[in-house]
């Protein structure tokens, strides 16, 4: 039982890391369904840039504000200068774009801090303060989720810029004809996925080690939990992020072993696309022909 | 075909058949790899190019055929040549299976899912329940074949021969597929599916049939990849692999027959000249030129040739045409 409720707890930290990468990923299918291939190496290189003011003795949340600052700006940047010119392109094209950012992301990375594995400092103390079951790390990790996902919230509900880029992804045409810059709502939308996306890959750091390719196995659970929760709602991204966490962690410790987890994510992407695409809390999607 | 086509491929044929008698062992085996890809591609290319089913994970049948090949001829003794038979049915099997569930995705999800199988395709193989044959993550080593009826040349020159003669059999079998009636479905589901389907066109079977003999085209290139480098394992069909393929159709050229060879001269040989420059550089010149492809030259490098072509016959025309 103790194990079972360490596991459980595990799987929660993770999958909180996991929720922030899904929310990413469906703030930006929102407002341009489009699915960012690139989203976990955006974390990665927001995570390297941590490491280095780290270790330039920048203290850690100093550091983790500036880092989420420079995902922002990183994330505008793309939008405007990449994704841009290929939003009404053809599907491939946009996947194309999407894996040459992944790309040379990832290269630029390996370019500059080399592919050799770093190990990230954890701003949470050494020893369990939660409790018996959890390291201090994963009930931080958690925590910090929460406090991300309350601030989206209450920026989303309660802000008049949250409003715009609401209403800037579920009706574009409308949005411009009431004077919102869809174009600029579009690409704070990306710096917004950015950012979060940074935290996530500051809090997962510290689990997997810092490497170019540390994200690989991340994006994919996800990709699972938006799939599972709904690619077009973020609460449901939430949901579904603690749900993949708590399943992955729960079989790999009793049921398929610690080899074949990934495979939970595999398993469940290709599930949720052929049985119910809509996952438990999206849209159903009907296509005039 | 027009006479002008036959002669450049004849010059080509001659060209590719004069090249491992001219330069060193090494560079025939890069070409015989660069072969290798050009069947991969092509394989890729009719399931993305003319099809429109857009696939991040050929690595996995790349791997899937690589491993076919392996297990044969490492546990069963099998001679090298009578596995790709058995690689291409398996991976034709394989694709049609996945291409099975795959009909109910469009455009990004299946991107999405197949993105998924290359990522935990390597953990896959790991598995120790499958080390007795896949030999965990310490992978399987392979034997070279030797030149078989006392040939004159070695073992790297018979190599790119039997790379070639398989080569220009799947070419030959690519160009009838799509030139006929499974081609034109093929392109007619992707440029309008509704449509196909009110013309007759069984669209299910075609995808799912497109998916199989594009799974296969890749199967046979692992196997010939893995007889090539005489060794898989696990670590080496990660979704880069996957990734190159898909750099290789971009810049060959989407929906082109000779896009593939293109791709595959790309793909081979840049990362050779930039390695030299840092580990990374081959893979920041890949994502650089993707994205300049996209943006310039969406038709890759055989579209821009055709054009080249168009371009210089119209003026010799219009210089004829003059008094």
């Amino acid at each position: 039982m103790d194990e079972f409720l360490r596991q459980v707890l595990a799987g929660l930290a993770t999958g909180g890391i996991y929720a922030s990468l899904a929310l990413a990923l469906v703030m930006i299918y929102q407002a341009t369904h489009l699915v960012n291939f690139a989203q976990g190496e955006l974390a990665m290189f927001a995570t390297y840039f941590a490491w280095s003011l780290i270790d330039a003795g920048v203290p850690y949340w100093p550091a983790f504000l500036l880092t989420v600052a420079f995902a922002f700006v990183l994330g505008v940047l793309i939008e405007r200068v990449i994704i841009r010119p290929v939003e009404n392109a053809p599907v491939l094209a946009v996947v194309v774009v999407f894996i040459a950012l992944l790309v040379i992301l990832n290269s630029v990375a390996g370019w500059i801090y080399s592919y050799t594995i770093k190990t990230f400092p954890s701003p949470f103390p050494e020893e369990p303060i939660f409790g018996k079951y959890i390291t201090s790390h994963e009930g931080g990790a958690i925590g910090v989720t929460m406090v991300v996902l309350l601030l989206l919230y209450l920026f989303f509900r309660f802000t008049p810029l949250g409003l715009a880029m609401r209403a800037a992804a579920q009706n574009p045409d409308s949005a411009r004809l009431v004077g919102i810059r869809v174009g600029w709502m579009l690409a704070l939308g990306w710096g917004l996925a950015a950012a979060v996306g940074g935290v996530a890959g500051m809090m997962v750091a510290p689990i997997v080690f810092l490497d170019p390719n540390m994200m690989g196995g991340v994006l994919l659970y996800a990709f699972a939990a938006a799939l599972v929760g709904g690619i077009d709602n973020p609460a449901g991204a939430v949901f579904g992020g603690f749900l993949v966490g708590v399943l992955e962690n729960l079989l790999g410790a009793f049921v398929i072993g610690n080899e074949l987890k990934l495979a939970v994510a595999l398993v469940l992407i290709i599930g949720v696309l052929v049985v119910k695409p809509s996952g438990f809390f999206g849209k159903v999607l009907v296509t005039r022909v | 075909m027009s006479r002008r086509q036959i002669i450049v491929i004849a010059v080509v044929l001659l060209a590719a058949c004069a090249l491992p008698f001219v330069v060193s062992n090494y560079r025939t085996f890069q070409f015989t790899l660069a072969l290798v890809y050009a069947i991969a591609l092509l394989g890729l290319n009719m399931l993305t190019g003319y099809n429109g089913q857009i696939s991040l994970g050929h690595g996995a049948f790349y791997a899937i055929g690589a491993y076919t090949t392996a297990i044969l001829m490492d546990q069963y003794g099998v001679p090298y040549w009578a596995t790709i038979p058995v690689a291409a049915a398996v991976c034709l099997v394989a694709g049609f299976l996945f291409g099975l569930p795959a009909l109910r995705l469009e455009g990004l999800y299946l991107a999405l899912a197949t993105f998924a199988l290359a990522v935990s395709l390597p953990a896959l193989l790991k598995y120790h329940h499958l080390e007795h044959w896949t030999g965990g993550v310490q992978g399987i080593v392979i034997l070279k074949p030797d030149p078989p009826f006392d040939l004159p040349i070695n073992a790297d020159q018979w190599l790119y021969f039997f790379t070639l003669a398989v080569t220009l059999l799947m070419f030959v079998l690519a160009w009838n597929i799509l030139r006929g009636r499974m081609g034109r479905a093929m392109v007619a589901i992707r440029d309008q599916h509704v449509a196909a389907e009110a013309m007759g066109v069984h669209t299910a079977m075609v995808k799912s049939m497109t998916f199989g003999v594009s799974a296969m085209y890749t199967g046979v290139a692992g196997a010939l990849g893995a007889i090539a480098i005489q060794f898989v394992a696990p670590d080496s069909f990660n979704i880069f692999v996957s990734i190159v393929f898909l750099v290789g159709i971009v810049i060959g050229g989407i929906a082109s027959i000779s896009g593939a060879i293109y791709g595959a001269l790309f793909i081979q040989f840049v990362p050779n000249i930039a390695d030299a420059i840092s580990k990374a550089a081959p893979w920041a010149i890949f994502g650089i030129f993707l994205l300049g492809f996209v943006y310039l030259s969406p038709m890759g490098v055989a579209g821009a040739v055709r054009m080249a072509v168009v371009r210089l016959t119209r003026k010799a025309q219009n210089q004829a045409a003059k008094p």
